[in-house]
C-alpha cells in the first residue's frame, strides 16, 4: 500500500519559490488503478517523481508498505512519456538492460514480456525502427520485467495518435488485469482517466494540490459509449468547469 | 533483382565520375614529362614512379620500412590514444577532475609536434622511445577531446531510466556512457589515427635510419624523387585504407545509429 501524508514540495527558482505540490494526502492500494488528471503545472510529474524515489527533497511522509522511500528502484517502475530506450540495443535487449539475455530465466520472462506487450517478430530490431506506440510498449515491458510493485506512468500515450493511445490502454489493462500491479497514472486525458482508472484523482495548479477524488465504479473492460460511462465522465468533466483555468484537453482523446 | 542491377551499374559510375579527374591528371603528367617539358628531376614520370614503386617492392625495402613505420604509429597510438580514452572518460565522468585536469590539457594540446620534437630527442635519443612518445602526443588530445564531449553530451533523461533500473555505477558507465558515447569516441579514433601518422612523419623525418619518413628524407638528400613521391604515395594508401578500416568497423558496432540502411544511396 502506498501511503502520502501532508506532502509539500517547493521549487525554489531565482524569481521565487514555486509551490509544485500543496499538502497532498492519498493512500493508494495494492493492486489499484488510480489516474491522476489536471491542467499542466499542477504538479502531477512532481508527485510521480517523489513516489519513484527520483525526488527525495520535499516534507511530508511518502511511504511503500509502510517504509519511508528512499530512492529510485525496480519496485517503482516509472514510464516516461517519451520511451526512453537505449538506442544502441534491439527490442529484447532494452527488455532486459542490465539483465543478461544469457539466463535462462531472464530469457524466458522477456520472450514472455515481449508477447505480452505484443511485439512478437519485433525482437531484434532497433529502437529507431519501431513506431511510438511500439516503443512505448518495449519501455513498458522493460518496467514489468522487474516486477514492479508500483507502476508510475506519467502521460505514458500523452504522445501517440487516438487509435494507438485505445489500442495501448487495452494492452495496459491487459497487463494489469494479469500481474495486479499498483498504477498510477498520469493523463490530461480525461476519456483516458475514466476509461482505465477505478479512481480519478482531480488536481489543480498554484499551488498543486488534489482538488478531488472521483471513484469509477464500473467494472472491466468498459464501454466509452455506455450511459454510465458518460455520466461519470460528465461528473469528473463538471468538477473541472468549477475551476477558471480551461487549460484542460477536454475529451482529446475521442 | 531490377534493383540490385541498378545499384551496381550506379555505384560502378560513381567509381569511373570519381576516378576521371586524377587518370585525366596522370596522363597529362605522362604527356608533359614524356615531352620533356619539365625538369625530370623535379617533377618525375608517372611511369618511373611506378618502375621505382616496383622495384622497392621486390627488393623488399618497401614492407621492411612500411613495416616499422606501422609498428611505431601503432604503438604511438595505442599509447596515446588509450590515454586519451582514459583521460576522456575520466573528466567526462567528473567536473571536479574537469577543474583540475582540462586547463593544463587544453594548454599542452596547441604545441605543435616540431617544437616538442628537440625536447623530445633530448631527453630520450634518436630511439624508438621519442618517435612513439611524440606519436602518442599527438594521437592523445583527439582521443581525449572527443570521448569528453562523448560523455558530456549522454542523454540525461536515460540517467534517470539507468537509476530506476538499479544500474550500478559500473552498469552505468559500462551499458549507458560508453555504448552512447561512442559515435564520438570513433570521431576521435579516426581523428587520432590520422594524427598519429602525421606525428610519425615529423618524428621520422627528425632522425631516424629506418621507416618511410626515413625513405623519403633520404631520397631528398640524394634527389631520388621519384622515391619521395613512393614515399608519399604509400602514406597516402595507408592512411585511407587505416580510415577506412576503422570506417566499416564503426559502421558494425553503430548500425543501431544509422537511418538509411540499405536505403539506396
Ligand atoms: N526542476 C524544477 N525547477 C523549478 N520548478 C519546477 C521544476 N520542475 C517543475 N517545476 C514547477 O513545478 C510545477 C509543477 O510541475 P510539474 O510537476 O511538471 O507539473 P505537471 O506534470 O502537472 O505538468 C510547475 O509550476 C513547474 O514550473
Ligand atoms: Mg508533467
Amino acid at each position: 500500500m502506498l501511503e502520502i501524508e501532508g506532502l509539500n514540495k517547493t521549487f525554489a527558482s531565482p524569481s521565487g519559490d514555486v509551490v509544485a505540490l500543496h499538502q497532498i494526502r492519498l493512500q493508494v492500494e495494492k493492486g489499484q488503478f488510480v489516474t491522476f488528471i489536471g491542467p499542466s503545472g499542477c504538479g502531477k510529474s512532481t508527485l510521480l517523481k517523489i513516489v519513484a524515489g527520483l525526488d527525495t527533497a520535499y516534507q511530508g511522509s511518502v511511504k511503500l508498505n509502510g517504509k519511508a522511500i528512499a530512492g529510485p528502484g525496480v519496485e517503482k517502475g516509472f514510464i516516461f512519456q517519451e520511451p526512453r530506450l537505449f538506442p544502441w540495443l534491439n527490442v529484447e535487449r532494452n527488455i532486459a538492460a542490465n539483465r543478461s539475455l544469457r539466463d535462462k530465466e531472464v530469457c524466458k520472462q522477456v520472450d514472455e514480456l515481449i508477447e505480452l506487450v505484443r511485439l512478437k517478430g519485433f525482437e531484434k530490431a532497433y529502437p529507431r525502427e519501431l513506431s511510438g506506440g511500439m516503443a512505448q510498449r518495449v519501455a513498458i515491458a522493460r518496467a514489468l520485467l522487474r516486477r514492479p510493485e508500483v507502476l508510475l506512468l506519467d502521460e505514458p500515450f500523452g504522445a501517440l495518435d487516438a487509435f494507438t493511445r485505445t489500442h495501448m490502454q487495452e494492452v495496459l489493462l491487459d497487463i494489469w488485469e494479469n500481474n495486479k500491479t499498483t498504477m498510477l497514472f498520469v493523463t490530461h486525458d480525461l476519456d483516458e482517466a475514466v476509461f482505465l482508472g477505478q479512481r480519478v484523482v482531480i488536481m489543480n495548479p498554484r499551488p498543486g494540490h488534489i482538488r478531488n477524488v472521483i471513484g469509477i465504479d464500473l467494472p472491466y473492460p468498459r464501454k466509452r459509449s455506455g450511459s454510465s460511462f458518460q455520466e461519470l465522465r460528465s461528473r469528473v468533466l463538471s468538477e473541472f468547469e468549477k475551476v477558471e483555468t480551461p487549460a484542460i484537453e477536454i475529451g482529446a482523446g475521442i | 533483382m531490377q534493383g540490385a542491377n541498378n545499384r551496381w551499374s550506379l555505384r560502378a559510375l560513381h567509381l569511373f565520375v570519381g576516378a576521371l579527374l586524377p587518370l585525366s591528371i596522370l596522363a597529362v603528367w605522362q604527356y608533359v614529362t614524356a615531352a620533356g617539358m619539365v625538369n625530370a628531376i623535379l617533377i618525375p614520370s608517372p611511369k618511373s614512379i611506378a618502375a621505382e614503386f616496383g622495384a622497392m617492392i621486390s627488393s623488399g625495402e618497401l614492407q621492411r620500412n612500411l613495416g616499422i613505420s606501422a609498428w611505431r604509429a601503432m604503438l604511438g597510438f595505442l599509447l596515446g590514444g588509450g590515454l586519451g580514452l582514459a583521460a576522456g572518460l575520466w573528466v567526462g565522468f567528473s567536473i571536479r577532475t574537469e577543474r583540475l585536469l582540462d586547463p593544463s590539457l587544453q594548454l599542452l594540446r596547441t604545441l605543435p609536434h616540431l617544437a616538442v620534437a628537440p625536447l623530445f630527442i633530448l631527453w630520450f635519443g634518436f630511439g624508438e622511445m621519442s618517435k612513439v612518445l611524440l606519436i602518442a602526443k599527438g594521437a592523445f588530445f583527439p582521443l581525449y577531446v572527443n570521448t569528453f564531449l562523448g560523455v558530456r553530451s549522454v542523454d540525461r533523461n536515460l540517467f534517470d531510466v539507468a537509476k530506476v533500473l538499479e544500474f550500478t555505477r559500473w552498469q552505468t558507465i559500462t551499458k549507458l556512457i560508453i555504448p552512447a558515447s561512442l559515435p564520438s569516441i570513433f570521431l576521435g579514433i579516426r581523428l587520432s589515427i590520422g594524427i598519429s601518422w602525421l606525428g610519425l612523419v615529423v618524428a621520422e623525418l627528425m632522425g631516424s635510419s629506418s621507416g618511410i619518413g626515413y625513405i623519403i628524407n633520404d631520397a631528398r638528400s640524394f634527389s631520388l624523387t621519384s622515391v619521395i613521391f613512393v614515399g608519399i604515395i604509400v602514406f597516402a594508401l595507408v592512411g585511407k585504407i587505416t580510415d577506412s578500416i576503422v570506417k566499416l568497423l564503426e559502421r558494425r558496432l553503430l548500425r543501431w545509429q544509422n537511418n538509411l540502411k540499405g536505403a539506396g544511396s
